[in-house]
């Protein structure tokens, strides 16, 4: 139901006991290493409208879109963290979360 | 026997339904019949094609490895009748077409302009990727637009145009952008996005017509007698449902096909959802509409199990939709009222895309504001709840509020808090709507 909130919930909160990941700025080397040790970008169904901007800007070609849908995070080892998914989302449907076991289930 | 599904448009609401068919029941006879021939695409992307920012294939919405398991018969075709009694539909080029159960997922269409001039070749509208095509090819050509109309799209394709190397104008019929949602100074932060992108923009003018150069656009005359030479008019005054196939069937159509909480038109095993439908509201009564990728996503997947004759309630929680205004990210859930007062808005004739008539329910309680240079803030705070907030330019804020007013999180531990510190207000409630996020978090993850 509306991409699945039900069991996901609006958005994501970022966590408190651990860095404060949306003033992370991945463009510094430490700061990216803090994040992708605590952190993924996460995704929130209802903000998204599929319009594949994420897609087209990953440097890897992950499928970020295909993740947004389900409302999945991106555990996927070979991102970069590099927030270019995140900077392009025009919905603010995008953000760095503390990896949490309630969006990792496919 | 296996039941034959029919379903007519292949929107996202259509799109939607038949996966949830497919996952429902793997055997069952799918089919669906759509005008547009393009693989099923993303609409509010079209926005991001217009302004360049990404390229055709990448509005695809599954890829073919996806399509081929969903086992579809799909059919490009446009459907000309409803025959509900004898439970079949007539198709332009096919014959008939027989169903058990049918969904008209047919969304909605652009209202067409009618000032004078409003067929001269270069007046333009943006419903699906045709149109999106056609605007790429005329906008390579033209030097300067002139965009008329309210919500979102109208902002898009002004924002589409620029982006493109053209001089736009964009004219309001009254004093500020989309009053009918937005309060003054919400509306002031997107007309000052615009004008930073490079958009003129023109209060207090209409169209009174375009000068015509041999069949094609060459200028608009305005209400206050300006004349601004150019080679594109793009027009956004609204959306309509299209629900002709609908009436002429007799079924019971109000502005969309009125349906039940099951997504039931008034005909038998005839279901609809996403633009075309319109819900009953379970308090009021009122029908209302939305023309939301989330609602329609929601509607087509609970008409799909409705079809199925399994009860999947439908989420009817508060609406959300997230905007890109400006330049401005803009998000807005729940009652928030119409603007100031303002139920009506000059530059729309119908409603817009990206809208939700369920955002007009006047908001019971106390308005909290936080303004600064580059964002603005809304919260209504009701009795026990956030009933309704607008949020623009703070992501965080946006995620928090949205969460308090569809979880209807109790926040009435802070209200006299609230009264008695509202520079602070927006700031505590922010707070409390992450707190309570991840204690859900938490306990899901525990669960
Ligand atoms: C530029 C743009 C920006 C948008 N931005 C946003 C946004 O930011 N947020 C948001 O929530 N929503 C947005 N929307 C609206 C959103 O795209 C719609 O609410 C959603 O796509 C509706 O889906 P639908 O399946 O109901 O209808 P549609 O997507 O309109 O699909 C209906 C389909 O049915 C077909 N059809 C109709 N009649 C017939 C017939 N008789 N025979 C055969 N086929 C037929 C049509 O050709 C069409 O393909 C935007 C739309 C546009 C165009
Ligand atoms: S860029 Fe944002 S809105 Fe667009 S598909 Fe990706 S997550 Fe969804
Ligand atoms: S953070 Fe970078 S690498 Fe990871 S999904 Fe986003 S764009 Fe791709």
């Amino acid at each position: 139901m509306d991409g699945h909130a039900g069991d996901i919930g609006p958005g994501f909160a970022l966590a408190r006991d651990v860095p404060d990941f949306a003033l992370l700025d991945p463009a510094l080397p430490l700061d990216r290493l803090r994040l992708l040790a605590g952190a993924c970008v996460r995704t929130d169904p209802l903000r998204c409208v599929q319009c594949g901007l994420c897609n087209y800007n990953c440097p890897l070609g992950l499928d970020v879109r295909g993740h947004a849908r389900q409302g999945r995070s991106i555990l996927e080892p070979r991102c970069l963290a590099c927030g270019e998914c995140v900077r392009r989302c025009p919905r603010e449907a995008l953000g760095f979360g503390a990896r949490s076991a309630r969006q990792e289930a496919p | 026997m296996t039941r034959r599904h029919v379903i007519i448009g292949s929107g996202i609401a259509g799109l939607t339904a038949a996966e949830t068919l497919r996952e429902r029941d793997p055997g069952a006879s799918v089919t669906l019949v759509g005008a547009e021939a393009h693989p099923f695409y993303s609409r509010p992307g079209l926005a991001y094609l217009l302004a360049g920012a990404l390229p055709e294939r990448q509005l695809e919405l599954r890829t073919k490895e996806e399509l081929r398991a969903l086992a579809l018969d799909r059919l490009v075709d446009e459907v000309t009748a409803l025959e509900p009694e004898a439970h079949r539909v007539r198709l332009r080029r096919r014959g008939v077409l027989a169903y058990d159960r049918l969904l008209l997922a047919t969304g909605s269409a652009a209202v067409a302009p009618d000032f004078p001039g409003a067929t001269l070749d270069g007046v333009v509208q943006l419903d699906g990727l045709d149109d999106a095509r056609d605007l790429l090819r005329r906008a390579r050509r033209a030097r300067t637009a002139v965009v008329v109309g309210g919500g979102a799209t109208a902002v898009e394709l002004a924002e589409g145009l620029a982006a493109r190397g053209l001089t736009v104008h964009y004219l309001l019929r009254g004093a500020r952008y989309w009053a009918s949602v937005l309060e003054p100074a919400e509306s002031q932060l997107v007309e000052e996005g615009l004008a930073g992108q490079g958009t003129e923009l023109h209060r207090h003018e209409r169209v009174v017509g375009v000068e015509d150069d041999r069949g094609r656009v060459r200028a608009v005359h305005t209400s206050s007698g300006a004349v601004l030479p150019c080679e594109l008019v793009a027009v956004a005054i609204g959306v309509r449902p299209r629900v002709e196939l609908a009436r002429a069937a007799g079924l019971s159509v109000e502005r969309g096909i009125a349906v039940d909480a099951g997504l039931r038109t008034s005909a038998p095993d005839v279901f609809a959802a996403g633009d075309v439908a319109e819900l009953r509201d379970p308090e009021s009564g009122a029908g209302r509409c939305d023309v939301l990728w989330s609602s329609a996503v929601a509607q087509g997947r609970a008409a799909a199990c409705a079809m199925l004759g399994e009860a999947e309630a439908l989420d009817l929680r508060p609406r959300q939709n997230v905007m890109r205004l400006g330049g401005v990210t803009t998000t807005v859930v729940g009652a928030v009222g119409a603007g100031d007062g303002a139920a009506e808005d000059p530059d729309l004739v119908a409603i817009a895309r990206g809208d939700s008539e369920r955002w007009r329910d006047r908001p019971r309680g106390q308005a909290f504001h936080d303004r600064g240079a580059r964002f603005r803030i809304r919260a209504h705070v009701g009795e026990r709840t956030v009933v309704g907030a607008v949020v623009m330019g703070d992501a965080r804020a946006a995620r928090a509020l949205a969460h308090l007013v569809r979880a209807g999180t109790d926040v009435s531990a802070l209200g006299a808090g609230l009264r008695a510190d509202p520079e602070h207000a927006v700031a505590a409630l922010v707070a409390l709507g992450e707190a309570d996020e991840q204690k859900g978090a938490s306990r899901a993850a525990r669960a």
